[in-house]
């Protein structure tokens, strides 16, 4: 078994991160490049950062703080969050980011996966899904997890495997910041109809759950954000405990 | 002061924060002049083949790099900067540097247990010791974990000049070698956290 990564993940608006980062050792919690470089420090596989970025401002704000995590980041990074064009993905790998991270755009035009596929290699290509689970079934959202698209999550999932994508970033809005968990059915359902790695994402509140995600959800990666930005766990924490509960991780 | 060799293919910032990071004071060049000048070479460099050895040659820093390995001074090749190493690639026409006999391949579409073989090798995968060594590979622990991005891999035809084997697929590939004073990683030594950071400080303080 390939060891599972442990990525933290950062919500960046208008180039600083939202939720601030409770490091005791950075200068300024809310700048994307110092909190990348803490997170590489505790062992970090990956980072993603999630940018929220509407705005014709907004990406050329982005464009220059994603520099300045490529010079401080030293592991992987992924960006993600209003990425719709080749030229967008290209922009960001030449400024030396390693994967990019399409949702919305991808519902709106599922061909954007194949060719970018094509272009830069699945290797490089995250497809987020956002789910929610609606009379008993999983649907897709897009928006920000604002708006039903109809779309069956694991359907979905397979046809973006299909068209080339490199690795699912699956969250569920159900679980998302409850902290009680992960979508343990979701993230299981999408990991077995697919060959692709399946990173869980969303409700992550206790060391166990990463452990359930892995074991119970057939997850390749866990994200998680709030319990990295507030301290409750390091990176570090969380592999030793995955390492002691028999589960391979990079240390 | 080390020179980072900048011939158009990608993203140098990174590698060069990197060596400074670790103590290292660099200068990101593409003047003749200034190789020559330097005490250390880092080649790195993303992108195809092809096109990273014609950028080198047009814009004439061949010479000056062979002539600074020539002279004994420590040269860092990292990945593109590792497969230009050699005579050539199957990925494009063009000759290499000529450095380490062999030609770069490309990883094959299913591996050796028949499986279907995800190219380019991306992500976490770990080394282990080769015949090759020195004070910059010596100190890496047996099964660390370094960050690779690539499609082609380097199987030298003298295998004694390998100092880290990874294995990817059923292939076995060099992720490092070291010949007296040259260096070149398959992997990215600024991506590889604690251990490649170590690493680059070991060739700064050489």
């Amino acid at each position: 078994m390939e060891p599972v990564k442990v990525i933290p993940c950062l919500d960046i608006k208008e180039g600083r991160v939202v939720k601030g980062v409770k490091f005791v050792e950075l200068r300024d919690a809310c700048d994307p490049a110092e909190a990348a470089a803490a997170y590489s420090e505790q062992g970090a596989d990956e980072v993603v950062f999630l940018d929220i970025a509407a705005t014709v401002e907004g990406r050329r704000t982005r464009m220059e703080w994603v520099k300045k995590v490529a010079e401080a980041v030293r592991v992987p990074f992924a960006v993600g969050g209003g990425i719709g064009t080749i030229d967008d993905m290209e922009e960001l790998f030449d400024i030396g980011v390693s994967k990019v991270s399409v949702n919305s755009a991808a519902v709106r035009d599922p061909g954007l996966v194949s060719r970018a596929a094509e272009r830069f290699g699945s290797g490089r290509l995250v497809v987020a899904v956002d789910g929610q689970t609606v009379d008993g079934r999983m649907e897709v959202l897009v928006s920000g997890g604002n708006k039903r698209t109809g779309l069956d999550v694991v359907e979905w999932a397979k046809k973006v495997e299909g068209l080339g994508a490199g690795e699912i970033l699956l969250t569920s809005k159900d679980a998302d910041g409850v902290q009680s968990g992960y979508d343990i059915p979701m993230t299981r359902a999408v990991a077995e109809a697919t060959g692709i790695p399946v990173t869980a994402s969303g409700g992550c509140g206790e060391l166990e759950h990463f452990v359930q995600a892995v074991r119970e959800g057939k997850a390749s990666a866990v994200l998680a954000a709030s319990v990295f930005h507030f301290g409750k766990f390091t990176v570090g924490q969380v592999k030793q405990y995955m390492k002691d509960k028999g589960i391979p991780v990079r240390m | 002061m080390i020179a980072i060799i900048d011939y158009g293919m990608g993203n140098l910032r990174s590698v060069g924060k990197a060596v400074e990071k670790v103590g290292g004071s660099v200068e990101v060049t593409s003047a003749p002049e200034t190789i020559a000048a330097a005490d250390k070479l880092i080649l790195p460099g993303v992108g195809a083949f092809g096109d990273g050895v014609e950028n080198l040659r047009k814009s004439r820093l061949a010479e000056p790099i062979l002539e600074s390995i020539s002279t004994g001074r420590p040269f860092l090749g990292i990945c593109l900067g590792f497969q230009m190493l050699q005579d050539s690639s199957e990925e494009s026409p063009g000759s290499g540097l000529g450095l380490i006999p062999g030609a770069a391949r490309r990883f094959p579409a299913v591996s050796a247990s028949g499986e279907k073989l995800k190219v380019p090798h991306m992500g976490w995968n770990q080394v282990r010791h080769g015949k090759a060594g020195g004070p910059v590979s010596d100190p890496v622990r047996d099964d660390a974990y370094f960050y690779f991005v690539h499609s082609y891999y380097v199987k030298p035809e003298d295998e004694t000049t390998v100092a880290l084997w990874c294995e990817y697929g059923g292939i076995d590939f060099a992720a490092m070698v070291v010949m007296d004073n040259v260096h070149a990683t398959q992997f990215h030594p600024e991506k590889s956290q604690s251990e490649g950071l170590a690493l680059l400080q070991r060739f700064v303080e050489i």
